[in-house]
């Protein structure tokens, strides 16, 4: 039985020496070759298994068992050996890749709303929010619509705080603010109640400059109702005014004139460009007129079908560009029409 | 208009309130404070203010009242003066080079002294000899041996007027050393007047205003005259035409009176309000029209008895006859037309009745004795001939926005009172008054209720007819019931409904904005509409803007030849109606459009070399006229523009392919896929516009909704654009949006796996990608769940005149996993109909 003995001290060594030469892989090609030498078909440890045919009967168990052991105590090592390799080439690698992080991204072209398109929808969301529903009315309108349904017959001295693009057809012209959409309003749902905001595009006979427009955008207030009072207004305008232009925005409400309204009045808000304290955007006065407003007139209810004595009703107007103009602290009101590319880029 | 404090405060005491404050009380009952000019006064304390001011502040210790004892000459300068001067406290002797004491030197010691205003040493004033407002401070210094440190003072140096040719001799009364500002310290504030308060073109009308504020009593001038001239009955007539023109006419005489300067206070109200003083009389009419917002007329009486021939002269009103002419005191002469109101006498017209006179019977340099017009004019007739001859004036400003008649009466005799004053001569007895149109003063029942509900405060009534009452009207108060009687100085006040509204204005505005409480809508819901259009136009925006375009907002106003550029040259189509503005401001913009393709190409055309890449889009009406319509049809129109690279080339891609025909195709799959609409089709088309090899109309349902493709070479060689092809489309929105579903079947997500396939085949040219689809579709049945074509190939492998396009198909059923033999089925019967169908062959 001194084969068997040799037999299987031949093994254990196999094995320490399969162990020892591992100990020194540092690669995973070594570690390849490693498992091709002492665990591969041609590895002593498996000729120890292709040998068993020839082997004497009473060896074969002991000599099997004994083999497997040490396959077994290989594969392991092996196993160990892998997990360890692994673990340092991850090491290396999350030590060797390294970006330079500040070369630009891959561009992407964002798309973007027009700058009027964005505020208006902020305007439009926050009437929204208090149920008002938008009301949309022709931007070529009838003088009737434009002004004398307004409470401005012809030759009425109103008719001067509007500078009018006539058109070549007799009675029609560009409307010269939103409010004519007032009349279809009520005309179309007298007599329910009212209550919706009218925006669009207004335009205005001006020489053009980096102040004045020829074409601008306006949004229209309307609520028609019975019993609707003045505290209402001020109390719907200055909640706008909060939510537009933040909750530290004063306003006030100053007497104005409009042939549309009355009582009439323009809202002024705090200065946001210079916190009140006066700058050129607000002309030295720490405020800037953002809306004319005030209690519809019995006339103008009278054209668009309800009673004045029995209804009543608030109306607000603004012109979007400017308060854009205001906010963003814009050189040249033109921009939004000539639609430089790289002035709509910065919305 | 311009108001002095100084003026203001003749009619309300002001004592307690400084300028800051005023203009605030001012601004908050509608009389908008635009910007105050300083002329003496002090900077109002505090930090902040609400209102600009500019100007110059005259200190108490610098700028003081002085008195000129002699003018002596300059021992070397013939154009310079020494003054000996008193300043209250020393006498100094200073320099100046002013004309206007010329006249006084070397008379010795002045019997009269004149009155001066001095500033001493160290004052910061005006450069008299600059032009504009340049500051500058007085130093010591030797002018041509004289030493020189202080100077008395033109109105340039102190800011009042732009006159520096000589020197302020102010009236004898002036007090020698009070300080200026005490003296005549003032303060113009420049009042925006809305136009239904002319009323308050005046200063007592905006006294009146402050006063109700305030709570304080207006002090009306007095206008007691004193006539001691022989009657002026019989000395002159009046005869109106039409009453409904000229409700009034009244006149006054003054004879004897002197042709002389205002004095000098006058001339400082005249100037800070910017009017040009010319002498007393004129300056009595300006004053008056400032003061109570009644224009006056002076005519020379003299001038008139000689044109009616030593005759008693009379005044007749009446419009004006065809071919008319007459020349206005400005010099220009107007052809008038038979509606213009006229002031005539029998040799023919005198003046533009209420907006100017006439040159000949004008006051001049020789004027002694003056006949006084006070009248009232229908302001729509005013209105008509200050439009039409395009001429304006004070008192056209005023007459066209309604003076009340009554005002007339009021105004005749302070103006009298006032010439006689400033230039002395006797005023005549009586005054001639016709007035045959008195108006009727609305009276207008208001119940307290009513205001309260209409504001949403609770102001008693007898604090509502208090508020009125500080206006001047007259109000009996009879529990809730309020009648309410208007002053006869307004014409704004209606009756009725309007009347009531009318007046919840004055009782608002006088009670105070500020003061009406705030509160939340308290109003029934409307009835919710659903405007799907709009809500729909707002998806189309964002879905565009999620596929990276611009939105634009482009100009509706154009003209002919530029929309005609989005055609080839010489293009034949037809005619088409525009819009057309009657006053453009530029024949650039004289119609309305009637494409949105025309401003998009704009767009593109002036941003090509500001970016390597443009997708923009826009959503905006054009404008088509329509026979027997009045008004236009206003199209909703979508349009898209692209050119350009695909991206920014940059370190990742620095050669970024060119964009094509089928990005933009792209862009409208992704929009109709996002508005879920069904049964799309594109289809070769021709556009005018358009590359006749790269257009397609855009079906859905078999309807036309838009148009897309390259951009004609042609056209494009009509703008300045890049080499890059430009891409464009454009949509009838209104249609497209006719298809959009708001609701539709979401389709299970499939719980089997799919099984993918590719398919080549080689066809002729003209067989279409849609065409294979729509077979491959036919043969794949229901278990063909997506078809994509993914390759296309040409060449000397596939044969002359023929294409390979390679699809990728994907089977899938709902209950189970295919097996491969039924893929196969369907694979062969899908192959068998390319081939029956569109001579398709497998490519292997």
């Amino acid at each position: 039985m001194a084969d068997k003995a040799a037999e299987l001290a031949k093994l254990e060594q196999i094995q320490a020496e399969a162990l020892k030469v591992l100990a020194d892989v540092a690669e995973e090609d070594a570690l390849e070759a490693w498992r091709v030498a002492f665990l591969g078909r041609s590895s002593p440890v498996m000729a120890v298994f292709s040998s068993m045919k020839t082997m004497d009967q009473a060896l074969r168990p002991v000599m099997g068992q004994a083999a497997n052991k040490v396959r077994q105590a290989l594969e392991a090592a092996l196993a160990e050996k892998q997990d360890i390799l692994k673990d340092e080439a991850l090491v290396k690698a999350l030590q060797t890749e390294q970006l330079d992080v500040t070369m630009p991204g891959r561009p992407v072209e964002r798309g973007r709303l027009h700058p009027l398109t964005q505020v208006l929808r902020q305007i439009t969301r926050i009437f929204g929010d208090m149920g008002f529903q938008v009301y949309r009315s022709p931007e070529v309108e009838t003088d009737d619509y434009n002004f004398t349904y307004l409470n401005m017959p012809p030759y009425h001295p109103a008719r001067d705080m509007w500078d009018t693009f006539y058109t070549k057809t007799d009675g029609v012209l560009l409307r010269t603010h939103t409010s004519p959409g007032q009349i279809r309003v009520m005309r179309e749902r007298s007599p329910e109640p009212i209550r919706v905001i009218l925006p669009g595009a207004t335009m205005r006979y001006e020489q053009l400059s980096a102040r004045s427009e020829i074409e601008f955008a306006q949004v229209e207030v309307l609520v028609v109702g019975e019993k609707v009072t003045f505290a209402e207004l001020k109390g719907t305008l200055e909640d706008f005014a909060r939510r537009l232009f933040g909750e530290e925005a004063r306003t006030r409400l100053r007497p104005s004139h409009f042939p549309f309204t009355e009582p009439s009045a323009e809202m002024d808000v705090g200065c946001f460009v210079c916190g009140g304290k006066g700058c050129p955007v607000c002309k030295e006065t720490g405020w800037l007129e953002i809306l004319g407003c005030g209690m519809v007139h019995p006339v103008v209810l009278e054209y668009g079908g309800y009673d004045p004595a029995k209804y009543s009703g608030f109306a607000a107007g603004m012109g979007i560009d400017r308060s854009t103009l205001m906010r963003y602290r814009i050189d040249d009101i033109r921009h939004f029409r000539n639609n430089d590319i790289r002035f709509l880029r910065q919305f | 208009m311009k108001v002095p404090l100084t003026w203001l405060k003749d009619y309300v005491d002001l004592s307690d309130l400084d300028i800051e404050t005023l203009a605030k009380v001012m601004t908050m009952v509608g009389l908008e404070v635009g910007e105050i000019r300083l002329v003496g006064l002090p900077l109002p304390p505090g930090e902040l203010h609400e209102f600009k001011y500019t100007g110059l502040s005259w200190p108490a210790d610098k700028f003081i009242v002085a008195r000129v004892d002699e003018v002596m000459p300059h021992p070397n300068a013939d154009r310079l003066v020494l003054c000996r001067l008193n300043d209250g406290q020393e006498e100094i002797v200073v320099l100046t080079g002013a004309p206007n004491l010329y006249d006084y030197k070397g008379k010795g010691p002045l019997e009269q002294p004149l009155k001066v205003a001095y500033a001493r040493e160290g004052s910061t004033l005006y450069d008299g000899h600059e032009p504009g407002h340049q500051l500058t401070t007085l130093k010591r210094m030797k002018i041509r041996g004289v030493e020189s440190f202080s100077m008395i003072c033109s109105e340039k140096e102190l800011g009042i007027s732009e006159a520096h040719e000589g020197v302020i001799i102010l009236d004898d009364d002036a007090p020698t050393g009070m300080p200026l500002v005490d003296y005549m310290g003032d303060a113009v504030l420049d009042v925006d007047t809305l136009p239904n308060m002319v009323r308050d073109a005046s200063v007592i009308g905006m006294a009146r205003e402050i006063a109700a504020a305030l709570g304080k009593t207006l002090q009306m001038p007095d206008a007691t005259l004193e006539m001691k001239g022989p009657q002026l009955e019989g000395r002159a007539k009046i005869e109106i035409i039409d009453p409904e023109l000229n409700s009034r006419f009244m006149l006054g005489l003054i004879e004897g009176a002197a042709q002389k300067p205002s004095p000098y206070w006058v001339r400082r109200r005249l100037n800070l309000s910017g009017m040009r003083p010319i002498n007393a009389l004129v300056d009595a009419t300006n004053y008056v029209m400032l003061e109570l917002g009644e224009p006056l007329h002076a005519f020379d009486y003299d001038i008139l008895v000689n044109r009616a021939g030593g005759k008693v002269p009379t005044i007749i009103t009446r419009t004006a006859k065809a071919g008319e002419k007459l020349t206005t005191l400005d010099g220009v002469e107007y052809e008038l037309d038979p509606e213009m109101e006229l002031v005539t006498d029998s040799a023919g017209a005198l003046s533009l009745a209420g907006i100017m006179g006439g040159e000949e019977s004008e006051i001049n340099e020789n004027t002694v004795n003056v006949l006084l017009e006070g009248a009232s004019w229908n302001f729509i007739n005013i209105r008509k001939t200050v439009s039409r001859l395009k001429i304006n004036s004070e008192a056209a400003y005023r007459f066209s926005r309604g003076i009340h008649p009554a005002l007339a009466d009021l105004g005749v005799r302070l103006c009298l009172k006032r010439m006689r004053e400033w230039a002395g001569g006797e005023i005549a007895e009586g005054l001639m008054d016709n007035y045959p149109n008195p108006p009727e003063d609305p009276v207008v029942e208001l119940s307290a209720t009513w205001v309260n509900d209409s504001l949403g405060t609770e102001i008693p009534a007898r604090e509502i007819a208090g508020i009125l009452e500080c206006l001047e009207f007259e109000c009996r108060v009879d529990g809730d019931l309020i009648t309410v009687k208007t002053p006869p100085h307004r014409l704004d006040v209606h009756d009725g409904l309007i009347g009531r509204a009318d007046l919840l204005e004055e009782v608002s505005r006088i009670y105070g904005y500020d003061k009406i409480p705030s509160r939340p809508l308290n109003q029934p819901l409307p009835p919710q509409r659903i405007s799907q259009g709009m809500a729909l136009e707002e998806t189309v925006r964002d879905l565009l803007v999620n596929l990276g375009l611009q939105e634009l907002i482009a100009y509706r106003m154009t003209s002919p030849e530029r929309e005609a550029r989005r055609f080839p040259p010489e293009y034949d189509g037809a005619w088409e109606e525009y819009l057309e503005i009657q006053n453009p401001i530029t024949v650039e913009r004289r119609v309305m459009r009637r494409s949105i393709l025309a401003t998009l190409l704009e767009t593109l055309e002036y941003n090509y070399t500001f970016s390597p890449r443009l997708a923009v889009f826009e959503i905006g009406p054009v404008f088509h006229p329509v026979q027997g319509q009045q008004l236009p049809d206003e199209k909703m129109m979508l349009s898209i523009g692209m050119t350009g690279l695909r991206e920014k080339p940059s370190w990742k891609n620095d050669a970024p392919e060119v964009l094509d025909f089928y990005d933009l195709k792209g862009v409208i799959e992704g929009l109709l896929a996002g508005l879920h609409v069904e049964g799309i089709c594109y289809q070769a088309a021709q556009h005018p516009s358009l590359h006749p090899g790269k257009t397609a109309q855009v079906c859905i349902g078999g309807k036309v909704v838009g148009v897309m493709g390259e951009l004609h070479p042609l056209v494009k060689a009509n703008y300045e654009l890049g080499d890059a092809p430009v891409y464009v489309a454009e949509f009838d929105l209104v249609k497209l949006l006719e298809s959009a579903r708001i609701l539709f079947d979401v389709e299970p997500v499939p719980s089997y796996p799919p099984v993918f396939e590719d398919l080549a085949v080689v066809v002729d040219e003209a067989v279409t990608a849609a065409d294979i689809e729509e077979v491959i579709r036919q043969g794949g049945g229901e278990y063909l769940a997506k078809v994509q074509m993914f390759d296309i190939f040409r060449g000397p492998q596939v044969g002359e005149g023929k294409k390979s396009l390679a699809f990728s198909l994907t089977y899938i059923a709902p209950d189970r996993t295919l097996t491969d033999k039924e893929v196969l089925k369907l694979r062969n019967k899908i192959v068998h109909l390319l081939g029956e169908k569109l001579n398709a062959e497998l490519r292997s």
